[in-house]
């Protein structure tokens, strides 16, 4: 095990070193001028090039990708070039936010998504089964944009039962008032994708030989489709859910945009917006190693879930 | 065999009314480009938000506002433009002006400045559909290529088209998307430019898994034995094998950068601010349902939902009928 996991984050660095190169790349070939941005438009040329020299951009590449470097090693960003705040400190203060309205959203989706699926897998064909496929597809065709412009109409400001948007620096005040709307919007999007999702899951166990045997062998309905059918299942739902957990970080940028909420992701399209490179550039090379980090703990969490799986 | 799934996907009843309707999209498209529909979608023909023509005329919100009560208060005696007045009527009296009469309901309403929204929506469809199909083919063209190479040659060259999908995939898609928005300009070529060069992982996957489990069957290795060479054997014998494969991801593609158009336009990343698209659209419905004004949301909504349904419904056909598995 220890052998194993030394070898795979040994594997992880060159894999960083791309995503490294990539960005470097990326913001230095088809990026604008950093002094220019920097320095705005009455910028003299004179203080143009005094940012120049202070950013290092006077150096030859290969010492800029060096000073990037060095960069992303020592977690020394800088500073925001619009705001002047410092990226980690933006990281610090905006991903409380984040993680309190992604959280719940991760959750409540996994707690709904899965029932239902296996629920419908079990009657699958019927009239329910064709139904709820139905009007997957349908909710799946309509824009997240629509669902939550008609949803902030709807519950925020028609019906009056949560705040349109808002947000306080009290967690439980959060919870309490301006989460649930957010949530509960985001959850009617994504239970759609998931349920189609796990129900191809659960029919692929459902159809297995084993399932012929254990009901064969008299085994309670209840034990076939909790001990069986689901426990199979889980590997693939594992995986699934594995490829969310980077996102939660970032967020629903989209979510942080309409309901103001001071999160990490709403942070990043700002930061596109104004064209301040040091807080996308941090946050697309973190997020990429806490990406790999994830991807390692599934493999290893397969092992606890599945005891078959050998890992090597 | 494509013949045969040609064969397959005319029994599919549900698969060959999707495909109608995706036919009509594109006839109505085509006639977009030729400027034979929606060409004058930017003309301001109807009143400030015009209703559609089955609710009837709204009320006239000029004659709504009330005169305000009491006198006018003289300020003639400290208005230092006073004296100048009769000369300004005079002088303003001898330009003719029109006011263009404004039509008072649209088809399905008028937006802000009173413009034809059912227009909006035709003109979205094409920009919105042609960005979705020109990154589709971009990134199923980038990945099909690099995952031909992936699976076919294998070693030092597969290990570093291997590198570069785990360099890609290591970075969250949006974050992606974003990262590249933020370095390159705006506008139709950028957004069709940054879907295609982030979205090409997945088709990558799949064609380089394919290659692999193609390039050792018999017929390639015959192919070789005769003395064809590497890229006759991948473009010339394996990739008609595959193409059903690189079809399916195409249009699935097309349904999910459809969708991400949709996303960037409404957040500024995409189309300019004098051409629209269903993203647009939308970006204007949010303050105009508080109004009350329903109608955009609903068209862009609806035509939005309508294509993207049909070309699902389609792909999966497509799919059902190309898959040999299912055979």
């Amino acid at each position: 095990m220890t052998s194993y996991l030394i070898r795979r984050i040994w594997q992880m660095i060159p894999t960083l070193v791309g995503v490294i190169l990539l960005v470097f790349v990326l913001f230095h070939l088809f990026g604008g001028d950093p002094a220019e941005i920097i320095a705005g438009q009455n910028a003299s040329a004179q203080q143009v090039e005094v940012i120049r020299e202070q950013l290092g951009l006077n150096h030859p590449w290969w010492i800029q990708l060096w000073i990037f470097f060095k960069e992303v090693v020592t977690f020394n960003w800088g500073s925001s070039w619009a705001t002047h705040e410092s990226v980690s400190h933006i990281f610090l203060t905006r991903l409380p936010a984040t993680l309190t309205i992604m959280i719940p959203l991760f959750l409540v989706t996994l707690v709904l998504s899965v029932p239902i699926a296996l629920g419908v897998a079990y009657v699958r064909g019927s009239l329910t089964d064709r139904l709820i496929m139905m009007a997957t597809t349908v909710a799946l065709s309509v824009s997240f944009l629509v669902y939550i412009i008609v949803g902030q109409w709807l519950f925020g400001f028609e019906l009056a039962w949560f705040p349109i948007q808002g947000w306080a620096p009290s967690l439980w005040t959060n919870l309490a008032l301006y989460v649930p709307l957010p949530v509960l919007l985001a959850v009617l999007v994504s239970l759609a994708p998931q349920v189609r999702l796990y129900r191809s899951f659960f029919l692929d166990e459902i159809g297995q030989d084993y399932v012929r045997t254990a009901r064969a062998k008299g085994l309670a309905e209840r034990q076939v489709v909790f001990k069986h059918v689901l426990r199979n299942a889980l590997i693939p739902i594992l995986t699934d859910i594995s490829l969310q957990l980077p996102g939660l970080f970032v967020g629903s940028f989209l979510i942080e945009v309409f309901f103001s909420i001071p999160g990490l992701g709403r942070e990043v399209l700002l930061a596109v917006n104004r064209s301040d490179y040091p807080v996308i550039q941090a946050t697309t090379i973190y997020l990429a190693v806490f990406t790999m980090v994830i991807n390692l703990l599934t493999d290893v969490l397969y092992k606890l879930v599945d005891p078959r799986v050998v890992l090597k | 065999m494509w013949w045969q799934a040609t064969q397959r996907l005319r029994q599919d009843r549900i698969g060959m009314g999707a495909l109608a309707v995706v036919g009509a999209f594109v006839v109505m498209i085509v006639l977009v480009s030729l400027h034979l529909l929606a060409s004058d979608w930017a003309q301001e023909r109807g009143v400030h938000y015009a209703n559609p023509t089955f609710l009837g005329p709204g009320p006239d919100e000029l004659a709504m506002i009330e005169p305000p009560p009491g006198q006018m208060l003289d300020l003639t005696a400290v208005d230092p433009l006073a004296p100048h007045y009769a000369d300004i009527e005079r002088r303003t009296r001898a330009l003719a002006t029109t006011l263009k009469p404004r039509i008072q309901t649209l088809p399905f309403g008028g937006d802000r400045y009173g413009r034809d929204v059912l227009k909006k929506a035709i003109k979205g469809a094409q920009v919105s559909i042609v960005v979705g199909l020109a990154a589709a083919l971009v990134a199923t063209f980038i990945g099909s290529l690099l995952g031909a190479f992936a699976g076919f040659f294998g070693g030092l060259i597969g290990d570093s088209l291997e590198w570069l999908y785990n360099v890609f995939t290591s970075v969250p898609y949006i974050l992606l998307i974003f990262a590249f928005a933020a370095v390159s300009g705006r506008g139709i070529a950028s957004v069709i430019v940054i879907l295609g060069l982030t979205g090409w992982t997945g088709v990558y996957r799949l064609i380089r898994a394919e290659y692999l489990k193609h390039s050792t069957r018999e017929y390639v290795r015959a192919a070789q034995a005769i003395g064809a060479p590497p890229l006759t054997r991948m473009f010339v014998h394996i990739l008609p094998n595959v193409s059903h494969v690189i079809l399916v991801q195409l249009s699935l593609n097309v349904v999910s950068f459809i969708k991400a158009e949709v996303i960037l336009s409404f957040l500024g990343l995409g189309v300019s601010v004098d051409s629209v698209s269903w993203g647009t659209m939308l970006n204007e419905a949010q303050s105009e349902l508080i109004l009350g004004k329903w109608w955009q949301l609903a068209a862009a909504t609806l035509f939005m939902a309508v294509f993207v349904t049909a070309f699902s419904q389609f792909t999966d056909s497509l799919r059902d009928a190309l898959d040999p598995k299912l055979r």
